[in-house]
């Protein structure tokens, strides 16, 4: 039996009424008390019922890592899958069923070390995913080790004298894989997560989100200088688009060039607010740009960097499909075992 | 063409003929014309082709010579052929590399042309053996096919690269006339196929095929020509097929005799490739290809559509099923269907990539962490590869399990005179998606211990699964001890209960006596034709044949019993040997080589006779 077949003849729920409460499960959730994943959950769970999809045509898939737990408490289609791999195990469920909603839910070691090229290729190709990863610079569920966004200099049980890597920086990296939709939310910022997770959400093609996310058990604190209260109006920067660039208690700084095109922090009474760049989510350079204002000499870009629409990778396989079904002459698999050079033997 | 001159002609029953020449010269599409003109006359055949793994090795080199070997007869064919009765040689490399296995007394057809110093001593020849008197165990015909062919085709107007490229039509047409064949077929195919890409080549192409039919009839040279008659075969409709060729049709039947969508998620590597190629081709009949990033996206990607509901297959060779080893081991535990096929080749590591060889058998029952039992099945000839494809399928579905499907390199690119099967008479592959909530358990079992398949999309089956360890029966994460030892234990019965559903084990010769020889895989023509051999002198021999290598038939102890001695005979090592040793405690003895090349079928004779012989 065909899945179409199959689907043809089941009716689907209706999704108008959901609640966060149908997409959580009975499962006793085994993250830290005090983790940033809880609010991460809460958020996806609010997210969910609002996008008008039957809770049975979500699919959420995993890798390995505290973040890749995800799927056990949340109600829908779920699969924790081996590290690094669930891009590819996403890619194929969306690609032989494109009703599905395909979700990606990973971490920075997970994604961007053992999972670095699976990472790279879904963007490249715009699957119709969307791709959640909880970055906390930090290895948790094996305690404690660097990341691949570790900051350079970090002691760690396998970096006692510091880590001599670089850190990936994800948004750089996602653009330049080509992914039409790149956001960045924070765990503890629910009103700004809850927004870049819905535009994800409608994003029809690759959509990667990065989350900032806190381990309080090994890399406490490695946001707070963007999330404390104090000091938040100056480290975050509000992406909106075909807005200017602006932040400040009260939006007093903004961002412009300088004559040799590099970023500078201004003044915008004395520097003009018309000199100040504007966001524009469909300029690739200006996304890329974006990504390299990193803290501290910078603000931190929240909110989404790139979003544009080109066909998807299951949405063209799908056109090829119908294209070479409608010039099909029938026949099915005997009319290809009859084909070429044949004979009878009496 | 007319009937020859006076020539008188010689009846053989079966004849083995070798191309060789340069990677570039031809060779493959030489041999391929040989064996359609050769199946359209009725003999029975088998094929070889021997390709470098370089796609262009320096011109004139040991290492880029390029061989298609064909065996055809009026008798049953089952192996390419031990010694070639004929060689065409189309440079000294080619002679060079090949010489050692012609006949003796045997044909020997040359270029001389190519026989110039440099190319004798890029073959390390220090003298022309074609002077010096080495071959004199052969008989020997030195032919300027270049010369005669650009001669030949001077009208055509040709450049002299285009032009020379032209000259193995000429040794075809010449082999053609040698042993009594049409060039109908070949011309055809010349006027069809390479006209429509460049008319100017065609015509070139046909005069050269034509010129050495010619030059065959009338040069005083050739005084005999050949003949093979008929063989006599199983009435129907015929095609020939190599072993991946039908391995993509079996998983397209499967697909259509099961209902469900194939999706295939490939990474290309040799011997595999051309498996992904017949299928990319195949979209109207909704097939989705997915070339991934690497070994690890394609099983990755399949293991998703296994998971919404399609067919899912991934293709492979011994290198890609090292990477792709853990996530095997995810869907042996996420219970999916799923087939994962092995085109061998000659490793380790890199290996030999376009050679044969059957080393990785213990690589797929074992090589992986845990407990993870996934049966394996194994086709035994190019045609034998579909429904060994079907068979993987309907294991996969009715058990819900991943199934290792294991070619070679030998079965992949050998091909054979092949009868075309009846869709309409083949077994339906049942399916059925879960549907009711009430009843759903993710990890509730049937009669198979088969899980039930719950899809995406399925209202009220919202279930979570992975690769921790799971809850007997809900499919719930558990770290219980005792449970995770019963589930072991369980996915151990579910592939060791796939036995119940297969029939007993077929000997072929006498069932019981001096020796039983087991094989598996694409060493079944050279068994056969070994224990006939044998048999016929007077030895009582069988032969057991194993396709379904996880689980093993029920059977198989019985049957290993019943002979004095017991030979295993594999493309390795012995690792079938190993596993029957110590599964049922027989003192069997390993017959194997690596070399990356096919049993011969006097091999085979000679062991068995030799065991035979002594008594235990």
């Amino acid at each position: 039996m065909s899945v179409q077949a199959f689907l043809s003849e089941i009716s689907h729920t209706d999704p108008t009424a959901l609640g966060r409460k149908d997409f959580q499960t009975d499962q006793e959730i085994r993250w830290c008390p005090g983790c940033g994943d809880y609010a991460i959950l809460a958020q996806v769970h609010k997210t969910l019922p609002e996008l008008g999809i039957p809770r049975e045509n979500f699919v959420f898939v995993s890798g390995i890592g505290c973040s890749s737990r995800f799927p056990y408490y949340t109600n829908t289609f779920g699969m924790h899958s081996i590290h690094g791999r669930a891009p590819t195990i996403a890619t194929g469920v969306k690609v032989l069923r494109p009703d599905l909603s395909v979700w990606v839910v990973t971490g920075d070691g997970d994604a961007l070390s053992i999972g670095g090229n699976h990472f790279i290729h879904a963007m490249r190709r715009n699957v119709d995913l969307k791709i959640l990863m909880f970055n906390n610079r930090i290895y948790g569920l094996t305690k404690g080790q660097y990341s691949p966004t570790s900051e350079q200099g970090k002691k760690t049980k396998s970096s006692p004298l510091g880590s001599v890597d670089y850190p990936f920086n994800p948004i750089s990296l996602a653009l330049s894989a080509e992914a039409t939709f790149v956001a960045r939310g924070i765990d503890v910022d629910a009103k700004g997560l809850g927004a870049v997770l819905e535009r994800a959400a409608k994003h029809k093609g690759t959509a990667f989100v990065e989350i900032y996310q806190n381990c309080n058990i090994f890399n406490d604190g490695a946001f707070d200088y963007l999330t404390d209260r104090k000091l938040k109006a100056e480290a975050e920067l509000r992406l909106e688009h075909g807005k200017p660039l602006r932040f400040g208690l009260n939006g007093e700084k903004g961002i412009a060039l300088d004559a040799q095109m590099n970023p500078m922090v201004v003044d915008v009474a004395a520097h003009g607010e018309d000199k100040l760049l504007v966001h524009n989510e469909e300029n690739a350079a200006l996304g890329f740009f974006l990504s390299r204002l990193v803290a501290p000499e910078f603000p931190t870009p929240v909110g989404v960097f790139r979003s544009v629409t080109k066909p998807t990778f299951d949405g063209m396989m799908e056109a090829q499909l119908e294209q070479a079904r409608s010039k099909s002459k029938g026949g099915g698999v005997q009319r290809l075992l009859d084909a070429g050079e044949t004979w009878t033997v009496e | 063409m007319e009937n020859s001159t006076a020539k008188s002609t010689t009846t053989f029953e079966s004849v083995a003929i070798r191309f060789a020449g340069d990677s570039g010269d031809g060779m493959q599409l030489t041999g391929t014309q040989f064996t359609e003109t050769t199946a359209l006359a009725g003999n029975d055949l088998a094929t070889f082709p021997d390709y470098p793994a370089e796609i262009r090795a320096p011109a004139g080199s040991l290492a880029g010579v390029s061989g298609f070997q064909i065996h055809f007869s009026s008798r049953e064919v089952h192996t390419p052929g031990d010694e070639p009765d004929v060689l065409v040689a189309m440079n000294p490399a080619a002679l060079r590399a090949n010489i050692a296995d012609l006949r003796h007394g045997g044909i020997l057809i040359a270029n001389t042309e190519q026989f110039g110093v440099k190319n004798l001593e890029r073959a390390g020849y220090t003298s022309n053996p074609l002077e010096d008197g080495s071959l004199s165990n052969y008989r020997v015909f030195p032919v300027d096919i270049t010369n005669i062919t650009l001669r030949a085709i001077a009208d055509v107007g040709l450049n002299q690269r285009a032009a020379v490229r032209t000259k193995n039509f000429f040794a075809l047409g010449l082999v053609y006339w040698l042993f009594s064949r049409e060039l109908t077929h070949t011309e055809q195919w010349i006027q069809g196929s390479m006209a429509a890409k460049d008319p100017l080549a065609a015509e070139a192409n046909l005069k050269a095929l034509r010129a050495g039919w010619n030059f065959g009839d009338t040069t005083e040279m050739f005084a005999q020509r050949y003949e093979v008659p008929k063989a006599r075969i199983t009435p129907g409709r015929y095609k020939n097929i190599t072993g991946n060729e039908a391995t993509a049709l079996g998983f397209l039947a499967a697909a259509e005799l099961s209902g469900l969508d194939l999706f295939l998620g490939s990474y290309p590597i040799t011997p595999a490739s051309d498996i992904l190629h017949s299928l990319s081709k195949q979209k109207h009949l909704g097939v989705r290809t997915f070339q991934a990033e690497d070994e690890i996206a394609a099983i990755g990607a399949t293991i998703g559509a296994a998971y919404a509901g399609g067919l899912a297959l991934t293709t492979t060779s011994g290198p890609g099923i090292a990477l792709k080893s853990e996530a095997m081991n995810l869907v042996m535990m996420l219970e999916l269907p799923l087939v994962i096929c092995d085109v061998q080749r000659g490793g380790p590591s890199t290996g030999l990539p376009t050679k044969t060889e059957q080393s990785d058998l213990l690589q797929v029952l074992f090589g992986r962490n845990g407990e993870s039992p996934i049966p394996v099945i194994a086709a035994s000839s190019p045609g034998d590869c579909f429904y060994t494809a079907i068979e993987a399928a309907r294991i996969a579905v009715t058990h819900m399990t991943p199934v290792v499907m294991l070619t070679d390199g030998y079965l992949a690119n050998g091909a054979e005179p092949w009868k075309i099967p009846n869709m309409a008479e083949m077994p339906r592959i049942p399916v059925k998606f879960h549907t009711d909530p009430a009843t759903f358990k993710a990890y509730a079992r049937d009669e198979f211990l088969a899980r039930p398949w719950a899809i995406p999309g399925t209202p009220g089956l919202e279930h979570r699964v992975g690769g921790l360890e799971k809850a007997n029966i809900t499919g719930n994460v558990s770290y219980d001890p005792n449970n995770h030892d019963a589930m072991c234990r369980l996915r151990a019965e579910k592939v060791a209960r796939i036995a119940r559903t297969l029939p007993p084990c077929e000997v072929y010769g006498d069932a019981e006596g001096d020796v039983l020889v087991v094989g598996w895989g694409g060493t079944l023509g050279a068994l056969r034709a070994g224990t006939e051999r044998a048999r016929e002198a007077g030895h009582r021999v069988g032969h057991l044949h194993l396709r379904h290598l996880n689980p093993l038939p029920d059977d198989l102890g019985d049957v290993l019993r019943r002979y004095r001695k017991v030979l295993v005979c594999e493309l390795n090592l012995g690792q079938l040997w190993f596993l029957l040793r110590a599964r049922y405690l027989v003192d069997a003895v390993s017959i194997n080589k690596v070399q990356g090349k096919p049993f011969k079928e006097a091999e085979i004779a000679r062991a068995i006779i030799e065991h035979a012989g002594s008594k235990a």
